[in-house]
């Protein structure tokens, strides 16, 4: 690995994007459209609903990041390998950890914009109650969407189509979401589908929002609850765990 | 003229050859795509591997780039194993399919592989102009023509000047011109010092080559000069020499049969 080949990479990836005019807006301005229909349905006509856009955006704006990419790297660098792109990158001094980095670090500069656009929206226009620092609100977010980006790194190496690619969604992350504590708070959870959930890496994510957003200002580091960082911490594990076994799909010689 | 052709061959018994195949093997799937090859490949020449469709052409190419899991043999690349990290900048390699990014411009993608590789800024400029693209610099790789695509697949092959340049039939399709005109580059490159193999499964451009590996069912059936090839066979161009030779070899089967 060197830092030239990474940034090359991260670059050119963002380079990419720049040209697609029509994904670059739908990544920064769906992700809002989303958020802000979630705060129509419950918010704006009259007595908000139980919980209501303060319960709910929190989990949104974990998901979000997470799912949309998924989506543009498991297609992005599926691309890069049925392309012989990634076999002629790999036959040059590039490391695994080349790619995958400047993958995540791509990616990652998009999700911080696009994160920093949701959250700033639920927060100063959507009134979204947030008794942490907003600020934690970007940083989970990003980590979500870089989770998003490894495990999209990993399962490109199981899809020879971008159809296939596209169906690790219900495979992967649909079964994340209905068990991240969205629909039904995790401790009500039937006992095995509890334990699942414990150890899904959406669910921490999930976790760390909310967190931010009710218990609040705690005694940690930055203001922010000891729960959060821990769970933040899960969080950055699973997208190391994901870089990992990414790389092991990253093979020079293929049959 | 004389002086200088003379010193290149002197040069070529002098310099190991560049690659060296031993009793290649590649199954893949359930074929032997390479069956049991040896062959070797010298600096300073154009080869030319010719064979028909399918009779394991890329499969010998990207066992010798190091892309391919081999089944048995070895292949060694100036003195390295095939593949090996150090060789990783000095060989340049076309895939068959042009592997270029079509969302980024004719530039963006030489600067791009440029960084990988760490040479400088100009060179991308210098291999612009060596495949003729220069005018469709900043041009987005998918508005051009499958012609123009595969040069910049090229391009992006030359940066760096590598040692050994692999290119997986690389005229395929082109305007006869713009063939004649690569076919130029190649030997300007061998001149250069650098071996070059090129591919194809068109049997006329084995008169454009210094040396021939004629190539079938993922066997070597001969390795030669075009006109040694020729006189051997007795034949007048290199389609009759390759049938005059796979006849050779089916007559005695039929015999033991
Ligand atoms: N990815 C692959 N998986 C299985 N078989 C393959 C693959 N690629 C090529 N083959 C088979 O290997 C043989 C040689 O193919 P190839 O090296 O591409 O030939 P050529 O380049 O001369 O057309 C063919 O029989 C082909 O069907
Ligand atoms: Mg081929």
């Amino acid at each position: 690995m060197s830092p030239r080949i990474t940034l090359a990479v991260a670059a050119r990836v963002l380079t990419q994007l720049r040209r697609d005019r029509r994904t670059l807006a739908m990544l920064l301005v769906l992700p809002c459209l989303v958020l802000a229909l979630l705060w129509w349905m419950f918010d704006a006509g009259g007595a908000p609903l139980a919980g209501g856009f303060d319960a709910l955006g929190p989990p949104l704006l974990a998901l979000i990041p997470f799912i949309v990419m998924f989506l543009v790297t498991s297609v992005t660098t599926l691309r890069e390998r049925s392309s012989g792109t990634l076999e002629r990158l790999l036959a040059m001094p590039t490391g695994k950890g080349d790619v995958l980095v400047g993958y995540a670090l791509a990616f990652g500069a998009v999700a911080t914009v696009q994160s920093a656009l949701a959250v700033l929206l639920c927060w100063a226009v959507l009134g979204l109650a947030v008794s942490g620092p907003v600020w934690m609100l970007v940083v989970v977010a990003v980590a979500d969407a870089v989770l998003g980006t490894a495990l999209g790194l990993f399962v490109s190496a199981f899809a020879r189509t971008e159809f296939q690619a596209v169906q690790f969604m219900p495979a992967l992350v649909i079964p994340q979401i209905l068990l991240c504590g969205l629909f039904l708070p995790r401790d009500a959870m039937p006992g095995v589908l509890g334990a699942i959930s414990d150890v899904l890496p959406l669910s921490f994510a999930v976790d760390a929002m909310s967190g931010v957003s009710t218990a609040g200002g705690g005694a940690g580091l930055g203001g922010v609850a000891g729960s959060v960082w821990g769970d933040l911490a899960v969080v950055v594990a699973f997208v190391l765990a994901g870089l990992l076994l990414g790389a092991a799909t990253l093979r020079r010689r293929t049959a | 003229m004389l002086t200088r052709g003379t010193v290149r061959v002197t040069i070529q018994h002098m310099v190991k050859n560049v690659v060296e195949v031993c009793d290649l093997v590649v199954r893949r799937g359930r074929v032997r795509a390479v069956d049991g090859l040896s062959c070797s490949i010298a600096p300073g020449v154009v080869t030319g591997l010719l064979g028909p469709s399918g009779c394991g052409k890329s499969t010998l190419i990207r066992a010798v780039v190091g892309v391919q899991v081999l089944t048995s043999g070895t292949v060694e690349v100036l003195g390295l194993p095939a593949g090996d990290r150090r060789l990783r900048h000095r060989v340049g390699y076309v895939t068959q399919a042009p592997s270029v990014y079509d969302d980024l411009t004719v530039a963006e993608n030489l600067r791009f592989f440029g960084r990988v590789l760490g040479v400088p800024a100009d060179e991308a400029e210098r291999c612009l102009e060596a495949v003729d693209l220069a005018a469709v610099r900043d041009r987005v790789v998918d508005r051009l023509s499958g012609g123009q695509r595969s040069r910049v697949s090229l391009a992006v092959a030359l940066l760096g000047s590598p040692e050994l340049l692999v290119l997986d039939e690389p005229t395929v399709g082109l305007d006869p011109v713009l063939r004649r005109d690569l076919w130029a580059m190649f030997h300007a490159l061998a001149d250069a010092g650098a071996a070059v193999l090129v591919s194809s499964h068109v049997m006329d451009e084995a008169q454009r080559c210094d040396r021939l590996l004629l190539m079938r069912d993922g066997r070597l059936l001969a390795s030669d000069t075009p006109g040694d090839l020729l006189a051997r066979t007795g034949t007048r161009d290199v389609e009759a020499a390759f049938l005059a030779i796979v006849e050779h070899a089916q007559e005695p089967k039929e015999v033991t049969a």
